[in-house]
Formats: structure tokens, C-alpha cells, sequence
């Protein structure tokens, strides 16, 4: 019982690094309607540059700001200059796009920065928290950040003007330009919004597994599976679908005797998909009703 | 409507990827596609005897990337559904080749490739049932977890014995049949090349073909089709196995000319390359997965001689380059110059006259 | 003059829809655009608003408005309610109704404004927390059209409002509007199958037939023309 409850605290912790980022991912899918395959290696690349302001001996608060702040303006500036021509050819070039930007950042991220594995300091501090042995502080710290990025998401959707806008841009494009929304800023800002969004679970995620040009790799599937098995439309379905993923996996791994650490992966995915086969649209999404 | 005109007309529509893949009897444009694929045939027989070995296997190998496209066209650019899963159809198929041959069957190259094909087409199937009840996003997910899962599970403990775990298995590499006067890699290529005009050719007669228009009526109008009376879930199921043949036959032939397989050969990112080779080569263009093939293998060995360091930043700018000048793919891009030259010509002849 | 129509031309890809086409609307006037399915009606207003490939002038309260973006003409005082009503459907009503007003700088205006959409149209506010999609046909009429009131538009562009609806809820509709034309100088361009309601509605009719006008003049006297009652008024 006790290795159960250990487990799933530690599903949980892995889990609120899925969370973020299929928040982050749930955020672009929102505003262009793919997956951003390239998500990863944004965070990644946004990490690096908190690191090397940290390296010149920026605080680590100010790195911080300044990472998201750049972050969010490079995800703009690459929305309108390398996606927003490619946004009306067939929805596999799209991919190529990504897959281009995804070689690309990679890549470069090793020049600059070399493989070699780079520690990065967390505000939290790694004490297990309040003394016991089922999570650190910096762990608690992620899933409470998380939490805080949700709720204020939340509330910048819901209840800003702005936030309406982008809803409806999402929702149905030629509506909403209708109305004389800019749908092309919204989408930019979308993108904005979501590379500032992986920049922050970088960040929390580096302290944990090291930085490094494919930190994000494995990662990044996690958090799709997650933002998938909570429903692309839901926010709050994809952060429940992260930490879900984070303990079916640690779960899986643990008790389930042929899968050891090789297959956990794969359980994971082939839980996601029996979900799906359940219910096609996540369990928090909602089913999009096309017209015929 | 005089004849040029009907050309003029015709050529516009040609620019519609679902159709110009059928060829449309159109005269010149016709006799012009035949001479060209009979000048590539020509230069393709007589390639391996002029070039060095490692360049035939190359373009061996070439050919077998381009098979394996051919196969995801099918599924992707005919049928409209993703997959990010064919690594695995490839790494099945190259797998039940090593085994087969190398283990207490001890079968004969040439018998693997049906095997393959075999094992293959049963596993398309089985996987085109529950993809039936998933779209786009998330079938890619779906098949993108089988990406993942294949190199996982040939590692296992469970199937070392069969898969020889981590290390894979070595494969002999075949001698040419009953003396001919070429090498082990020239028989190859020919062998290869045998197989990809036969498969080849298949496919082009099956897009031809009544099933081949009801494949592509369920990619661009999924409710139509079925109001018409297509029955969707056969024909995807079926696609899924065809597809999944094309590749597997493509994985057992790269596991012969390769000679070796190693489950971290077959992960998702050969999977990307497959699709990144597809989009590239045209998608719904049957010629343009040979060029797919073709871009697959060498341009990742372009991008690092232009940069060791930054290898990959130049493969993303030379594929971003292409989607910006061929958002269509190579097949696209062809099909379109040679409607522009065209209407050049036809409208000089219309001035003068 | 309002809106001025010289020479459109409409293309869908290489085929063309529209054959160049004049007309005007007058301020606050109302003009219906006739024709059966397929005839261009739908498209003349895409085509007004931007959102399909064209050619042709058009000027909006004497300036030309051509190329410019969809939504940079919204701005300019246009509402478009289009054939698919464009409802919102996973919004409340009133998200649907305040997205009406997006354009808006009055903040303090604009709730006072979403109270007489209301009043206008009762049904909408019992429903205002409603997610828009659960309204029926008639009630997501009457929202689209409350929404492009929100714009506090100089000018609206119908298309097809009677559609799929009952002929009752349809009069009532068709009520408001001239109620809205008359009280509030709101001019109106009216693309409809259903003529006789339109001919009533309206000052001026044109009929369109596979993407030319045919006919043009005063309502009246298009409604009492023999071919037009043969083909289009059904007596």
C-alpha cells in the first residue's frame, strides 16, 4: 500500500511535468488547430537561454521573466514568418514546417550550447517535502506552478475581452472575422502564449533531468498523450491528462511484470489509445459536431 | 470547343492532385509521360554497371525507401488516413526476413518478400480495424504509438529469443543466381528493381481501378462515399493492408541489402523521414515516392557535408525551402511547370495563328 | 449612396460565379437580391465583404473598399449575418452577442446595447447562458442577427434569413427588421430565395440569375412582373 501511494506520488510529479506541457500544447492546438510538433524544442531552446542569462549571472527570477518574455515573442514572430504563409497549403506540408523548425532548433541548440548534460537550479529548493519521503519540494513547487498557469489561463479566457477573441478565432475563423476579429493575431498570439507556456515547464522541468539539446524528447510525446487523453479542447482535461499519464506510466512500470522501464512508454500510448477508442474526443473534450 | 482548347481546359484541371494522378488520355501530355518513364527504366538498367558498388547500393536503397513511401502513399495521400506508424511495417517486414532466413527455416531471399508482405498485410488490417474510429490527430497518435513501440519490444526480454534482443540479427548477403556475370550488389539492385516496377505498376493499376476511385472518394468526401454506397470501413481496412504490405516488402528488401537489423534502426524518426519523404515526393503522385526515396536518402548526407555541427539546421532550411517553392511536393511542382510550358506554347501557336 | 456596386466579378478557384454586377443601395434603404439556388447570391456577398477572390469596384459610403481584409470591413460599419447564421455554438448567447461588439470602444455602451438586442428579442435573454448551439434554428437567426446589431452597424448584409425556419417565426423576423430599418436608419441587403417576403421588405429587388442581374427596379413593380410571378412567386 505504501509503494502504491509512493508510486503515484511519483506519477504525479513526473506527471506535472506532462501537465505543463500538454497545457503548452493544448494552448497552440487551440489557436491553429495541429499539434505543434516543434513545442519541445522551443522549450528546450527558451531553457538554454534562462541558463546562459543564469551563466552571466542574471538572478534566477530575472532570467526567468526575461526567458518568458522572449519566448513569447519569439512564438509570435515564428508564427508570422513561418506559419502564417504556409497556413493555407495541404495540412502535411504544415507538418513538414514543423518537422523543419523541430530539425532546426535541435540542431542548433547543440552548436551553441554543446550535448553535455548542464545542471539548472531550481527556486524550490530538493528537500523532500515536509520531511517525508513521497515528494521533493521542487516537485510540489512544479504541480503548484502548474496549477497557478492554469487558473490565471483560465481566467484570462473566460473572463478578458482578448481572451473571448481568441476563443472565437479558434472556434470558427470566418465567424469571427465577421465580427472583426484579427484572426491571424490571434492565432500569433496563441503561439506566443504557448511558447511562453513550454518555456515555464522547461524551466521547471530542466532541475529534474538535466538540460540538454533532447531533454524535451520524451517529454513532448508524454505531453501530447496527455493533452490527447484529456481532450485537445479542454485545458484543464489536458493538465489532468498529463498527471494521468505521469502515474498510469509510473504505475505500469512498476506493477505490471513484463513491462519493466523498456515498455513504459508504450503502455502509456496503448492506454491512451483504448481511451480514445472510447471516447475519440478525450475524456474532457467535447465531441466537434461538423455539418454535413 | 476546338482541340486546343479542350487541352487548355483539361490541363487547368490537371492541377487537381486526385485526378493528375490517374493520367488522363490527353495526347501529347501522354506520349511525353511514356517516353520519360521508358528513358528512366533504360537509365535505370543500365545504372549498376556503371557506377561503383557503394553507389549501387545507394540507389538501391533508394528504390527501397521510395517502395516504402509508395506504401504510405497509399494509406496517407490516396486514403487520407495519417500515419506516423510505418517504421513499423518496415521494421516487421525486415524482421520476419532476418528471422526466416537466418534461423531454423533458413528460407531463400526471394521467399521472404511474400512472407513479409504477408505478415504484414495482417497486421495493416488488425491495426485498420480500430483506426476506423479515429481521425486524423488522433490515429497519428495512434500509429505514432506503434512507431514507438516497435524498437521497444524487440528489445524485450519477451522476444529476444526470436528478435536476438539489442543486437539484432546479421543476414548473409545473397549470391547471384546460377553464375550471371555481375556482382552480389548489382544483383541486388536488379532484384530490387524487378520488385519495384512489379509493385509499382500494381499500384498505379489499382489507383487506376474502381476500388483505387472509391480509395480516394473516402480521402475527399468521406460521407459522400458512404451515401453512395462505398462501404468506408472496407475499403479503409483494406488500405491499411495493402499499405502496410507495400512497406513491409520495402523493410525485407533493405534488411537483404543491408544485411543486418537492429531494433533502434526501425524508430519513429525513420517514420518522420517516411512521411517527410512523402510530402516532398507529392502526395497522391506515384512517381514522386521514388523521388521521396531519393530525397530521403541523400539529402540528410547533403545537409551534413554543407555543416557537420548544424546538419540538422540546414536538412530543416532545405525542407523549408521546399515547401515554400513546392508546397505540392516534386510531383506538384513538375505537374505544374509542365502546365505552365504548356499554356506558353499554347498561346504563342494561338497568337501566330 | 451607401454601397455602390460597379462590374463584380466573383471567381471560386478557376471558375467564375459572378459576371459583373451594378447595383445600389440607397441609405437606409433596403435591397433584395433574388435568384434561385446557385445563382450568386450568396457569393455577392462574400464577395462584398472580402472573402472571395474578386474584381470590380466597390465603394462604401463613397470609399472603395476592394482588397481589404474581412475583418477590416466589418469595422467600417457592415455586418454580415451569413447563410450558416456563424453562431458561436459552444458560447453562451450573450458571449455571442458581446463578440458582436469585439469592434467596440464604448465599453459602458455596449451592455446597454446586449439589453435591447434583448428586448428586441425576448427568446435571447431566457436563453443567455445558454450555449448558443442548443438554440434552435429560428432562435440562432435571431441571435445572428443581434449579434450584427452589436456592431451598431450603418449597414447589414442578410443572407438568407427566412432559411430552414417557420413562416411564422419568420414574419416575426422579417418584423424586426423592418422595425430596425425604420427606427434606426439601418441599411439593409437582402439575399433571399423566398421573394415574396423579400419583395414585401424591400424598396428595391434584383434578380440574379447564374451570376448576372436580369432584372432590377423598384420592389413593387418586380414583384407584379408576369415572369418573376411565374417562376418565383408561384402564382
Amino acid at each position: 500500500m505504501e509503494q502504491l501511494l509512493q508510486q503515484v506520488m511519483a506519477g504525479l510529479a513526473t506527471g506535472a511535468i506532462y501537465a505543463t506541457m500538454a497545457l503548452a500544447v493544448v494552448m497552440v492546438y487551440q489557436a491553429i488547430d495541429h499539434l505543434n510538433f516543434a513545442q519541445g524544442e522551443l522549450a528546450t531552446f527558451s531553457t538554454f537561454l534562462a541558463w546562459q542569462m543564469i551563466e552571466w549571472g542574471w538572478s534566477y527570477w530575472a532570467a526567468f521573466a526575461m526567458t518568458v518574455a522572449i519566448s513569447f515573442v519569439i512564438g509570435i514572430a515564428i508564427d508570422r514568418v513561418l506559419f502564417r504563409p504556409v497556413r493555407n497549403a495541404p495540412i502535411l506540408s504544415q507538418l513538414v514546417a514543423f518537422i523543419a523548425l523541430f530539425s532546426i532548433l535541435n540542431s542548433s541548440d547543440g552548436e551553441i550550447w554543446n550535448f553535455t548534460i548542464k545542471t539548472f537550479p531550481t527556486p524550490f529548493g530538493t528537500k523532500p517535502l515536509f520531511g517525508s519521503g513521497l515528494i521533493s519540494t521542487h516537485q510540489a513547487g512544479m504541480v503548484a506552478v502548474t496549477l497557478v498557469m492554469l487558473a490565471l489561463l483560465y481566467l484570462f479566457f473566460r473572463g478578458s475581452r482578448l481572451g473571448l477573441a481568441m476563443r472565437a478565432a479558434a472556434a470558427n475563423p470566418e465567424a469571427a472575422r465577421l465580427v472583426g476579429i484579427r484572426v491571424g493575431w490571434m492565432i500569433a498570439l496563441g503561439w506566443g502564449l504557448s511558447t511562453a507556456i513550454g518555456a515555464v515547464a522547461g524551466m521547471l522541468i530542466a532541475p529534474i533531468v538535466f538540460l540538454d539539446p533532447n531533454m524535451m524528447l520524451g517529454v513532448l510525446l508524454y505531453g501530447f498523450a496527455g493533452a490527447v487523453l484529456g481532450g485537445l479542447s479542454s485545458p484543464g482535461g489536458a493538465v489532468f491528462g498529463g498527471f494521468a499519464v505521469g502515474i498510469i506510466e509510473n504505475l505500469a512500470g512498476t506493477f505490471i511484470p513484463f513491462v519493466g522501464q523498456e515498455l513504459k512508454l508504450t503502455v502509456a500510448l496503448i492506454v491512451i489509445v483504448a481511451v480514445l477508442m472510447v471516447r475519440p474526443a478525450g475524456i474532457f473534450g467535447q465531441v466537434a459536431v461538423s455539418r454535413v | 470547343m476546338t482541340m486546343q482548347e479542350h487541352e487548355a481546359v483539361a490541363l487547368d484541371t490537371a492541377a487537381v492532385p486526385s485526378e493528375a494522378a490517374i493520367a488522363r488520355p490527353l495526347g501529347l501530355w501522354l506520349d511525353r509521360r511514356r517516353l520519360l518513364i521508358g528513358a528512366a527504366v533504360i537509365a535505370g538498367l543500365m545504372a549498376p554497371l556503371v557506377v561503383a558498388n557503394f553507389t549501387i547500393f545507394q540507389l538501391t536503397m533508394v528504390m527501397i525507401y521510395g517502395l516504402a513511401i509508395l506504401g504510405l502513399n497509399l494509406l496517407t495521400g490516396f486514403n487520407g488516413q495519417f500515419s506516423l506508424g510505418h517504421s513499423a511495417f518496415y521494421g516487421i517486414g525486415a524482421y520476419t526476413a532476418a528471422i526466416l532466413m537466418s534461423g531454423s527455416a533458413e528460407l531463400s531471399y526471394y521467399w521472404t518478400l511474400p512472407c513479409a508482405g504477408a505478415v504484414c498485410f495482417v497486421v495493416g488490417i488488425l491495426l485498420g480495424l480500430p483506426a476506423l474510429r479515429l481521425q486524423g490527430l488522433y490515429l497519428a497518435l495512434a500509429t505514432f504509438a506503434l512507431a514507438v513501440a516497435l524498437p521497444q519490444l524487440l528489445k524485450s526480454h519477451v522476444l529476444e529469443g526470436l528478435t536476438g534482443g539489442v543486437q539484432g540479427i546479421v543476414i548473409d548477403k545473397p549470391d547471384p543466381p546460377l553464375g550471371l556475370p555481375i556482382n552480389a550488389d548489382q544483383w541486388l539492385y536488379y532484384f530490387t528493381l524487378a520488385v519495384l516496377l512489379v509493385m509499382f505498376a500494381a499500384a498505379a493499376g489499382l489507383v487506376r481501378s474502381r476500388t483505387g476511385r472509391a480509395i480516394m472518394a473516402i480521402r475527399d468526401h468521406p460521407i459522400a462515399a458512404s451515401a453512395m454506397g462505398i462501404n468506408t470501413a472496407r475499403y479503409k481496412t483494406l488500405t491499411f493492408g495493402v499499405s502496410a504490405l507495400y512497406t513491409g516488402v520495402a523493410g525485407a528488401l533493405g534488411a537483404i541489402v543491408v544485411q543486418f537489423v537492429a531494433p533502434d534502426s526501425f524508430s519513429f524518426l525513420l517514420s518522420v523521414n517516411f512521411l517527410v519523404g512523402l510530402i516532398v515526393g507529392g502526395i497522391g503522385s506515384i512517381p514522386g515516392s521514388l523521388f521521396g526515396g531519393v530525397f530521403v536518402l541523400f539529402v540528410p548526407n547533403i545537409a551534413e557535408k554543407v555543416s557537420t555541427g548544424l546538419s540538422g539546421a540546414v536538412y530543416g532550411i532545405i525542407l523549408l525551402l521546399l515547401i515554400f517553392l513546392m508546397p505540392s511536393g516534386a510531383a506538384g511542382f513538375v505537374r505544374r511547370t509542365a502546365a505552365w510550358l504548356a499554356r506558353l506554347r499554347h498561346t504563342s501557336t494561338r497568337g501566330g495563328a | 449612396m451607401m454601397l455602390e456596386v460597379r462590374g463584380l466579378c466573383a471567381f471560386y478557384g478557376q471558375s467564375q460565379a459572378l459576371y459583373g454586377l451594378d447595383f445600389t443601395l440607397a441609405e437606409g434603404g433596403i435591397v433584395t437580391l433574388l435568384g434561385a439556388n446557385g445563382a450568386g447570391k450568396t457569393t455577392t456577398l462574400r464577395a462584398l465583404c472580402g472573402m472571395v477572390r474578386m474584381t470590380g469596384e466597390i465603394h462604401f459610403e463613397g470609399k472603395p473598399i476592394t482588397g481589404r481584409a474581412t475583418e477590416d470591413i466589418v469595422r467600417l460599419g457592415i455586418a454580415h449575418v451569413p447563410e450558416a447564421r456563424g453562431t458561436f455554438v459552444r458560447m453562451t448567447v450573450e458571449e455571442n452577442l458581446r463578440l458582436g461588439a469585439m469592434t467596440r470602444r464604448d465599453h459602458s455602451a455596449i451592455a446597454a446595447d446586449i439589453d435591447e438586442v434583448y428586448s428586441v428579442f425576448p427568446r435571447l435573454r431566457e436563453r443567455r447562458k445558454q450555449q448558443a448551439g442548443t438554440l434552435s434554428g429560428g432562435e440562432q437567426q435571431m441571435l445572428a442577427v443581434g449579434r450584427g446589431l452589436m456592431l451598431r452597424p450603418r449597414m447589414m448584409l442578410l443572407d438568407e434569413p427566412s432559411f430552414g425556419l417557420a413562416p411564422l417565426i419568420v414574419a416575426e423576423l422579417f418584423g424586426i427588421l423592418r422595425r430596425l430599418n425604420r427606427e434606426r436608419k439601418v441599411a439593409m441587403l437582402i439575399v433571399e430565395q423566398n421573394a415574396a417576403l423579400a419583395l414585401d421588405l424591400a424598396d428595391e429587388a434584383y434578380l440574379l440569375e447564374t451570376g448576372r442581374i436580369v432584372m432590377a427596379g423598384p420592389a413593387p413593380e418586380i414583384a407584379k412582373d408576369e415572369a418573376v410571378r411565374r417562376s418565383y412567386l408561384g402564382y
